[in-house]
């Protein structure tokens, strides 16, 4: 009974959870509702994925209502598989923030934090799991409003400025996608994914459906932040909490990406996508200046989230990259580099946020001599690091592995060649953060402690997961794969 | 135990010795009693497998399947073998040098020191024994990061800058062409397994092998065939052990052992044969082994004048597997063996040197034979390994790829063999004159006699091995002769 409605519960249980955190009005059992909230998400986004490797598409009628008339929930391997990376990010963030957010966020804000956690959650795994576009825009807004109030809870006054500039980008994105939607239901009368699928093919050579897909292809990259629209990305990461850092780095940019494959390989269709609008021509070069002029300006950076925040604007260019290849290979990569990525950069931000919490600062230049004094932060940050270059035994390398694999498969081998030398750059800018830590000497009134045990473990789940699938790649592997063949085959 | 076990075993015994040097931290005796005991339990292993391999049992074994069809998995092979039996022999002796070194040189971070270095020679254990092409990449980046911290040890801004020229080199080759050539030889030959006769036969056109084969020779950066050996004199600032094990055996052997197990097993000599482009591999390697000797024959500093002979010792590995003929082939792997015990010795004595007189440069060595016979000793015996005079083990080596360059024509080889010979004795001979026949300079003398008893005991075990491999050579030139068989 329970296991029918679960497509259902993925997204309410959060959804409710959010008001009820408001009513009980305190801190302590809001964090409690919410980790809770968030294991039991990621109990059934497990549970979902299952069931839909064994048994292939999964359909759910909200309300009963049959599709088209009704909210028609629609899982299949691609976003039963993002459903898992939000649901475990949100189950490992949420213990961190325990401790983390009694330091960063003032005591009033503390239960309107967990609130707004949980509707975001709640969006972002929304926008996953429907199979209606008119939804999935209502989810992205509950998503977005909510993340924007999170980045505004930062200590620093700048968070509002930073806030400010992603409600302004966010929205424009958000308005750009509605305009899409409306003209594809303004061709097709139909707003059920499946059904404009079906229809597209036979208005595909109209202006408006053309119009449409740009409209949706530049609103969803605002999300994503693909270079050059990923302006309000570094001080939105720089300024929120930690917490909120690591929670939407690794999910919400994820996301995006999945609202643009669903779009450009099942709504629109590959050979529409990439055949008659050649979006692979758009796509593949802004991937690369993405890798390279981000990952060059994160040389440069003093704040470490700012660097960091720049390498995701970068790994996002290795995420569009693979999908730009159009082919199982390359979507394979783009798919299995949303999860690695996902890691890697909520590991990063969360070690991050164990610095800041002894420190009070992310600043290259107060973190010298620490690697002696904070070895477990800091050996969390060297792996991370390491995985985000792509070194063997890390989740990075298998990413990076298939990108280059799917470069050469589709002979461009020069863009083999810069995928590896975009890696050489992450060495440049991780080195740097190494050589301060663990070569230079501290100064006297450097902390002498490690990060608390409750920061601790949380950072360490997620960098034993980098290990970890880095070394056994059955699942990411197997379920991007899967996922791949699934999209480029048109989602039949 | 059975050869499997003690194959798995080569992996985990150092990674476990490593873990327990860290819980040692606050106690420098039992964590050094550690680090010498796991050393000792290694070489065990390794001669267990050897054990197994002369009675014709040659265990293999799959770690992990990471990716579908490319599994980390270990495999015993017969230049691996020799270059694992090696590492790891020479790791006992250099654990007693560091015990004596680091203690009479008050280094500090003593403990990630000792533990870097368990990781390194577990990964050189990878390196030796791995079964295809992906797992020895993966124990190739390890070892890189591993040795980083021993480079940039000291943490002076000269350490430091080291160090970035070490992991760039290092890290930007095996990044940037290495692993492109890996993921291309496995999208066209749809295996990275090593096997006898290569894998690339037939399945890529000459101009794209050819491509393939600058892609590997530059991407393994570890075996510093110029211009890519800059990494290697810088990285002479690490304390003596590190550039005695790691920057004379381990490390840089790790690079010309994965040259010749991508000549032999990945393209094939009989492939490498037909195509015409591959011939440039035996004319650069050539050239670096002369640049590299002169280039040595200008240093005054001991440790930069050895790092250089290493450059030019290890282009003869190469250029004798380039002329492709099986006696040079089998030459090849000894020089592997011979070199490491030559070169080891003569890094252990500048290190005796510097820790009894702070003496770092050639020309402040007139007269210190007398006071320091047993290290002065062991260096003269490891300059004529170097040179290739008997007795000691560089003769034998140099003999096979002799006979080898002559067996197959090419009297390039010969030729420099020839001169290098000629420049080797000429930087070398030199300082044991100095050492021995000139008489001491006063005023920059102190009082000091021989380097602690640690130091001295490992390069005399050091040196005696060098002859011994020269009076013994059959268990090792056995080894080599398997491996350069197989592929005759």
């Amino acid at each position: 009974m329970i296991a029918q409605h679960l497509p259902a519960l993925q997204v309410v249980v959060p959804l409710l959870s959010a008001p009820l955190c408001l009513l009980l009005n305190r801190a302590r059992v809001a964090w409690l509702l919410s980790t809770a909230a968030s294991w039991v998400a990621l109990v059934i986004a497990v549970l979902l994925l299952q069931q839909v490797l064994a048994t292939g598409t999964l359909s759910y009628e909200l309300g009963g209502w049959a599709a088209p008339w009704g909210i028609e929930y629609r899982l299949d391997p691609v976003n039963a598989f993002v459903l898992v990376i939000v649901a475990g990010i949100g189950s490992v963030v949420m213990p961190f923030a325990a401790t983390s957010v009694v330091h960063e966020i003032a005591a009033e804000h503390r239960v309107l934090f967990y609130t707004t956690y949980l509707l975001c959650l709640a969006g972002l795994l929304g926008i996953a799991i429907t199979g209606d576009a008119f939804n999935l825009f209502v989810f992205l807004e509950i998503s977005s409003l909510s993340s924007y109030i999170m980045i505004s809870l930062g200590r620093d006054r700048r968070a509002l400025t930073a806030s400010y500039q992603y409600l302004i980008m966010g929205t424009i994105g958000a308005t750009f996608i509605l305009i899409g939607v409306g003209l594809l239901y303004m061709m097709t009368g139909t707003l059920n994914m499946l059904d404009l699928a079906q229809r597209i093919p036979s208005v595909a050579d109209t202006r408006t459906v053309r119009v449409a897909l740009a409209f949706l292809t530049v609103g969803i990259s605002i999300k994503l932040a693909l270079f050059p629209l990923h302006l309000w990305l570094p001080n939105a990461y720089v300024y929120a909490p930690s917490v909120v850092t690591a929670f939407l780095a690794a999910t919400a940019t994820k996301v995006a990406v999945y609202m643009l494959l669903r779009f450009l390989f099942t709504v629109f269709g590959a050979e529409l996508s990439f055949e008659a609008m050649v979006m692979h021509l758009v796509l593949l070069p802004l991937a690369l200046l993405a890798v390279f002029s981000a990952s060059v300006v994160a040389i440069y950076q003093d704040n470490l989230k700012r660097m960091l925040a720049y390498s995701s604007v970068a790994q996002i260019g290795y995420i569009i990259l693979g999908i730009s290849f159009a082919s199982v290979t390359g979507v394979t990569a783009g798919i299995l580099h949303l999860f690695n990525h996902a890691l890697m950069k909520g590991a990063l931000f969360l070690a991050l946020g164990c610095v800041f919490y002894r420190l009070g600062s992310v600043q290259l230049r107060d973190i010298a001599g620490l690697g002696r004094r904070m070895p477990w932060t800091f050996a969390a940050i060297v792996i991370g690091g390491l995985s985000l270059i792509g070194v063997p035994l890390t989740v990075g390398f298998i990413s990076k592995w298939y990108l280059v694999l799917a470069a050469l498969e589709g002979g461009l081998w020069w863009v083999a060649v810069l995928v590896l030398l975009g890696s050489l750059l992450a060495v440049a800018y991780i080195w740097r953060v190494v050589e301060v830590a663990f070569f230079q000497p501290a100064p006297r009134n450097a902390p002498s402690q490690e990060a608390p045990l409750t920061l601790l473990l949380p950072t360490w789940a997620l960098i034993g997961a980098n290990v970890y699938f880095g070394i056994n790649t059955e699942l990411t592997v197997g379920v991007a794969h899967r996922a791949a063949e699934w999209l480029i085959g048109g989602g039949g | 135990m059975t050869p499997v076990t003690a194959l798995w075993l080569t992996l985990a015994l150092p990674l476990a010795g490593a873990a327990l040097i860290v819980l040692l931290d606050r106690y420098p005796n039992p964590r050094e009693a550690v680090s010498l005991v796991t050393a000792g339990l290694l070489f065990g292993l390794v001669v267990r497998l050897w054990f197994a391999a002369r009675a014709g049992e040659w265990p293999a074994l799959v770690l992990v399947e990471t990716l579908p069809g490319l599994p980390l998995a270990l495999a015993v092979e017969p230049l691996g073998l020799l270059f694992a039996l090696v590492a790891s022999f020479l790791w006992i002796v250099t654990s007693l040098y560091s015990i004596g070194y680091m203690r009479d040189n008050r280094e500090r971070n003593q403990t990630r020191f000792y533990v870097c270095f368990a990781v390194a020679l577990a990964s050189t254990m990878g390196v030796a024994l791995s079964a295809n092409m992906f797992t020895l990449f993966v124990c190739y980046e390890v070892l890189t990061l591993s040795t980083y911290p021993l480079v940039a040890h000291s943490g002076t801004a000269e350490a430091r800058r080291a160090g970035r020229l070490y992991l760039g080199l290092l890290i930007g080759t095996s990044i940037g062409l290495q692993l492109l050539a890996i993921v291309w030889t496995w999208m066209l030959a749809g295996t990275l397994d090593f096997r006898v006769g290569g894998v690339l036969a037939g399945v890529a056109s000459p101009f794209l092998t050819g491509i393939l084969l600058v892609l590997y020779i530059f991407g393994i950066g570890k075996a510093a065939l110029m211009p890519l050996h800059r990494w290697l004199p810088a990285a002479m600032v690490a304390p003596v052990p590190v550039s005695a094990l790691l920057h004379a055996v381990a490390v840089v052997k790790a690079g010309v052992f994965t040259v010749l197990k991508v000549l032999v097993y990945i393209f094939g000599l009989d492939l490498l044969g037909q195509i015409v482009s591959g011939n440039w591999l035996l004319y650069v390697a050539g050239a670096s082994i002369i640049m590299a000797s002169v280039i040595a024959l200008r240093s005054d500093n001991l440790k930069r004048r050895l790092a250089y002979s290493t450059v030019s010792q290890l282009s003869y590995v190469i250029m004798a597997a380039a002329i492709l003929a099986p006696l040079s082939v089998a030459g090849a792997a000894l020089h592997i063996a011979a070199h490491a015990f030559g070169k080891i010795t003569l890094f252990f004595a500048a290190g005796s040197i510097y820790i009894a007189t702070h003496k770092t440069e050639v020309s402040q060595l007139d007269g210190i034979g007398r006071r320091m016979p047993w290290t002065m000793g062991a260096f003269a015996v490891g300059s004529l390994s170097m040179i290739g005079l008997p007795p000691a083990a560089g003769f034998v080596s140099k003999w096979y790829i002799v006979l080898g360059a002559l067996q197959a024509g090419r009297p390039f080889a010969v030729a420099v063999i020839v001169l290098s010979t000629l420049l080797n004795a000429a930087y070398f001979l030199p300082i044991i004159y100095r050492a021995f026949f000139r008489a001491p300079n006063k005023p920059s003398h102190g009082k000091h006699g021989e380097a602690p008893l640690p130091i001295v005991a490992a390069l005399t075990i050091s040196a005696s091995l060098t002859v011994l491999l020269f009076l013994f050579p059959g268990p090792a030139l056995e080894l080599a002769h398997q491996f350069a068989g197989a592929n005759g």
